[in-house]
């Protein structure tokens, strides 16, 4: 079958995105059109004692200004978090509250004060620009490790020391008992740089109350819109249930920062119903930075013990995450069950241990964010065990070998059982395809031109499909994270799937496609895929942590196997055969060893006319099912990074890349590989060129495209790929998730080959060349004092 | 709301009337800076004199040792100017960096050397090859031109209708972009002129564009690039940001300055 599992097949989306014809949020327009603006707190934390709306009020074309406050007074809720943490002593979480529109204090640079409505975008921006604040400026706490101080500034009344909880996860006493005896001991302070996740598509809402019906309709950028809805109608009160409709069209990239629901959305929905106009708001780019939840922002203490032979013996880590000012959906759960659980790297490690406190401090959210948890994990483990190596004098690739688990299942000491992998077979590909064995000519080639050539490795394992619902419940989630589907043939035997997953450039038209074609026999393009809209999809959990494959594709296989199985029972009777006799094989539905057959689109026809079905049978065909999965699936890669580095400027060429991975079976390589180049892009970004950056007052100072640098074609190689895949047994399909994997994988890459070119592992992401050139002239000036 | 009134002149004299009897009037060559600036509401002139409608602002002709660059050439123009390439190629060159395709597309040189940004790439060839600032009412030397950040000797409605640039023996620029904007964090002009060699900094220093002397008078006794060693710029004068201290800054600009020489023809 050309267009089944593991065809390149073209994207069906790509059509209407290449050619401008994609239909976003902000594209949609409606009757009675207003738009809204908001007011923003100018400073990191401040007591707002009056909003003075008159002067905006006044001109004209303005419909309403709209506080905190009267949200409040009119019940709508404050913003929950979906993930609550026990800490080590046994005591539950404290957070601070979040109410949508600031009540009283404002908390950080961008926190909403007021919203207002106006007949055009221009004249609710220019109004807002009037409505003036009344504010006493409070003393803030910006950095997390400030933030942790002593009598550091108070983000939150019922937050002492802005402390949410301290976690742990591990056997401590182990890992103190196995570095006692460790041969070698490498220590390290890692930064996790605090990025901002920048979709292409800024975030969006069309809040449409209908005044006649008591509904409301809410157009917006979402991952996961049925997820919206029911955290918009049982905890925010905007509407009931049943009387709301999330619709999240097509959507510009999410990378995490769209599965939250901001305050944005419940005020659009809430200033629908006050004005009883539709109400739009589009973010602009600099709103996007100064409101999106952040990512990343982890200070790590990191120690890493080895045997004689240079087998681990314990790892253990501290980390101060930074939280922001308030605790969004999954932050709690980001810097501990998908970071400390994958401490364990992809090696055999006897013990391990890690502890996590969280911090509230002055600035926005800061939440998942492509890879979530796992990019912090791998950077730490990856960094220490390359450095390890370096001060060992050993390879890095055979420190990394002595230590990688070759058994699975692989039970860790953090809580996760690994599925399936190859590790070493993994790296040898790599290292063949990166010509580790020429490194050293190449080295002394770029020497020649006054260049410092490095090679730096990455062999990550992560944790995909989140989640099974009983084991992410017992852990503290508030929901379950299983995915549905829905298949619809139709009398014409084409097919609708209807799935609970969101795509937001992942390309689920076309693989969701592909799996049906692959069973069925039938062309991709007999095939559609309905998504993102509550009133059309069974109520599904939506895309983020790779889950769209292993997850929602298996709950389309579970429904696939119920449309068989009553596609076979229909032939056998109208074949008069044995129902255990019935094939289906290229579009044909046939008696085994014979020539009688049905084409695909006569048992659609025949489900749905009746009127000669099995005795019993209901008409039609169409079956949804859910698939709670077992466990995570873990895919796993090698990647190789290989980098010259301009000592005069400090200035690094990613010369080559390498990536590896084991992503189980593979349903289109062209989709993978693309979220391989976006992943790894993102990855290098980290490592290389973003961050957000406050001042002390917790101004920021990267709210723009001027000084946030993103990725760009010329930043990154052309990259070379491969998989070794070892399928997971433990969901239909044997996938493994794909998504995330080039952003968790590769930071560590890329710096472990920067500081192997410039010499000095005194470096922190990212990388710029000031960074880069500043640790090259520091090196300098501590090799001349010793 | 921000209202602004469009003017779109015939001729410089009519630029000049609307602009003088505007209450808070800008002109407008491509708007690359204006325009987002004005979106941002950072600015909000009550008129915008829009100089794309006069013919011939943008002419481009070489004779008698120098080339005359009309203020209305956009940086496209004259990256691709068949006269610039031959009599300065290095300054079609640094056109051809500046921005990306769309800004070159629109932006002009008029527009970049009144604007006076302490990073953008043009201040730093008319102030190394010691062209004049030609306006509607006279002509300005380009070391009397710059004035520092964001500020220049244009008085108040005068408009720069043409660049003279003196073709030198031999010129390169060399920059290095910031990371984010790839602006011009450090961006050095050198150039060989019948008067000594000139080396003129953009990006880099806290009142905009300056000339490097160390370098001009090591430069004057040998233009090649090791003749720079040891000639530095003071850091005390450079710009810091997140993208590069003050320090960096001042290394760059002896790097770039190498590069600038080797890269000169």
């Amino acid at each position: 079958m050309s267009d089944g599992i593991g065809a390149r097949v073209e994207r069906k989306e790509d059509k209407r995105f290449i050619t401008g014809k994609g239909k976003y949020t902000d594209d949609v327009r409606v009757d009675n059109q207003a738009y809204a603006a908001f007011v923003r707190c100018p400073v990191a934390h401040a007591k707002i004692n009056g909003v003075d709306s008159s002067a905006a009020m006044a001109m004209e074309g303005v419909i309403a200004v709209h506080t905190g406050p009267e949200m409040k007074e009119d019940g709508i809720g404050d913003i929950i978090t979906g993930w609550s943490i026990t800490s080590k002593d046994g005591s539950p979480m404290q957070c601070g509250v979040w109410n949508p529109m600031v009540t009283t204090y404002g908390r950080y640079v961008g926190d909403a004060v007021a919203v207002v409505v106006a007949e055009t975008q221009a004249i609710a921006r220019a109004a807002a620009e009037l409505v003036e604040l009344d504010y006493e400026e409070l003393p803030a706490s910006i950095g997390v490790e400030d933030a942790f101080q002593d009598g550091a500034a108070q983000v939150h009344e019922n937050v002492p020391g802005n402390l949410i909880y301290d976690w742990e996860i591990g056997d401590e006493a182990a890992v103190a008992a196995a570095l006692e005896g460790a041969h070698h001991i490498t220590e390290m302070k890692i930064v996790n740089n605090r990025l901002s996740p920048n979709p292409m598509e800024p975030r969006s809402a069309v809040a449409i109350f209908d005044e006649a019906e008591d509904h409301y309709t809410l157009y917006t950028t979402s991952q996961n819109p049925h997820v919206a809805r029911l955290v918009l109608s049982a905890f925010y009160n905007v509407a009931p249930e049943h009387k709301l409709r999330v619709i999240a069209p097509d959507v510009g990239g999410g990378f995490g920062s769209k599965i939250y629901i901001y305050p944005e959305e419940i005020t659009c929905l809430w200033a629908s119903m006050k004005t009883g106009r539709s109400v739009k708001w589009t973010s602009d780019r600099t709103e996007a930075f100064l409101t999106d939840a952040h990512g990343r922002d982890h200070v790590t203490k990191a120690t890493m013990g080895f045997d004689a032979e240079g087998r681990i013996v314990g790892f253990k880590t501290d980390t101060l995450a930074n939280i922001g000012a308030y605790v969004s959906l999954f932050a709690t759960v980001t810097p501990t069950y998908l970071h400390g659980t994958l401490l364990s790297g992809c090696y055999d490690m006897p013990a391990v241990y890690g502890n996590v406190k969280a911090i509230h401090t002055n600035t926005v959210p800061v939440d998942a964010y492509r890879g979530a948890g796992r990019p912090e994990a791998t950077y730490s483990v990856e960094r220490m065990i390359e450095t390890a190596a370096r001060e060992m004098g050993m390879d890095p690739a055979e420190l990394r070998r002595k230590n990688f688990i070759t058994e699975f299942p692989y039970q860790t000491q953090v809580i996760l059982q690994y599925d399936s992998g190859d590790y070493h077979k993994t790296l040898d590909m790599a290292q063949d395809i990166a010509d580790v064995a020429g490194f050293a000519a190449r080295k002394a080639e770029a020497a020649s031109r006054g260049k410092l050539r490095g090679l730096g490795y990455s062999t990550f394992v992560e944790a995909c499909g989140i989640a099974p619902s009983a084991a992410v419940g017992s852990l503290g989630a508030a929901v379950g994270l299983w995915e549905s589907a829905e298949v619809r043939v139709n009398p014409v035997g084409s097919v609708e799937i209807l799935t609970g997953c969101h795509s937001h450039g992942q390309g689920h038209e076309t693989t969701f496609a592909q799996v049906v074609a692959d069973r069925l026999g039938i062309p991709v393009d007999n095939v559609s895929v309905v998504h993102g809209d509550t009133d059309k999809v069974q109520f599904g959990m939506g895309t983020y942590g790779s889950r769209s494959g292993p997850v929602g594709m298996s709950a389309i296989v579970k429904a696939l196997d119920k449309v068989e199985a009553k596609a076979k029972k229909i032939a056998a009777h109208t074949l008069e055969a044995s129902e255990d006799d019935i094939v289906i094989e290229n579009g044909e539905v046939k008696v085994a060893g014979t020539d009688k057959s049905m084409a695909w689109h006569e048992i659609g026809l025949a489900a749905y006319i009746a009127h000669n079905l099995p005795e019993g049978m209901e008409p039609g065909l169409k079956e949804a099912a859910f698939y709670d999965p077992l466990n995570f699936s873990f895919p796993a890669g090698a990647l190789i990074c290989e980098v010259e580095v301009d000592p005069e400027t400090g200035v690094t060429d990613i010369v080559k890349f390498t990536a590896v991975d084991d992503f189980g079976n593979i349903i289109n390589p062209n989709i993978v590989e693309g979220q391989v180049h976006g992943g790894v892009t993102q990855g290098i970004g980290q490592a290389m060129l973003e961050q957000v950056v406050y001042d002390d007052d917790g101004q920021m100072l990267t709210a723009s495209y001027m000084d946030y640098c993103m990725p760009r074609a010329d930043d990154v190689p052309s990259y070379a790929l491969d998989h070794n895949a070892t399928p997971s047994p433990l969901n239909p399909l044997g996938v493994k998730g794909c998504g995330e994997a080039g952003a968790i994988g590769s930071p560590p890459a890329v710096i472990n080959a920067i500081t192997d070119a410039i010499g000095t592992n005194d470096l922190q992401m990212p990388a710029t060349p000031l960074a880069v050139w500043t640790a090259l002239q520091n090196a300098k000036s501590s090799m001349a004092a010793e | 709301m921000y209202q602004t009134k469009y003017h779109k002149p015939a001729s410089v004299d009519e630029a000049v009337a609307a602009l003088s009897s505007a209450e808070d009037g800008k002109v407008l060559g491509g708007g690359q800076t204006l325009l987002p600036t004005m979106k941002q509401h950072l600015a909000a002139p009550t008129d915008l004199v829009d100089l794309r409608g006069i013919a011939g602002m943008d002419a481009i002709s070489a004779a008698d040792g120098v080339l005359t660059i009309g203020a209305g050439a956009r940086h496209a123009d004259v990256a691709a100017s068949a006269t610039v390439r031959e009599a300065i190629p290095a300054l079609a060159c640094l056109a051809g960096g500046i921005g990306d395709p769309a800004v070159r597309s629109m932006g002009t040189i008029g527009g970049s050397v009144a604007n006076n940004d302490p990073a953008a790439d043009y201040p730093a060839a008319v102030l190394g090859l010691g062209a004049t600032v030609v306006t509607n009412s006279r002509e300005i030397a380009a070391d009397d031109f710059f004035e520092g950040m964001f500020s220049t000797a244009l008085g108040e409605d005068e408009i720069i209708t043409a660049i003279k640039f003196p073709i030198p023996s031999s010129a390169g620029y060399t920059k290095f972009p910031n990371p984010a904007s790839r602006y011009a964090m450090v961006g050095v002009f050198v150039a060989q002129t019948g008067g000594g060699a000139r080396v003129a900094v953009t990006g880099a220093g806290q009142d905009g564009v300056f000339r490097a002397e160390m370098m001009e008078n090591a430069l004057s006794s040998s233009f090649e690039a090791g003749a720079l060693d040891g000639a530095t710029v003071d850091s005390r004068g450079m710009l810091s940001d997140i993208h590069g201290t003050a320090e960096y800054r001042a290394h760059l600009v002896s790097v770039m300055a190498k590069r600038a020489v080797d890269s000169a023809v």
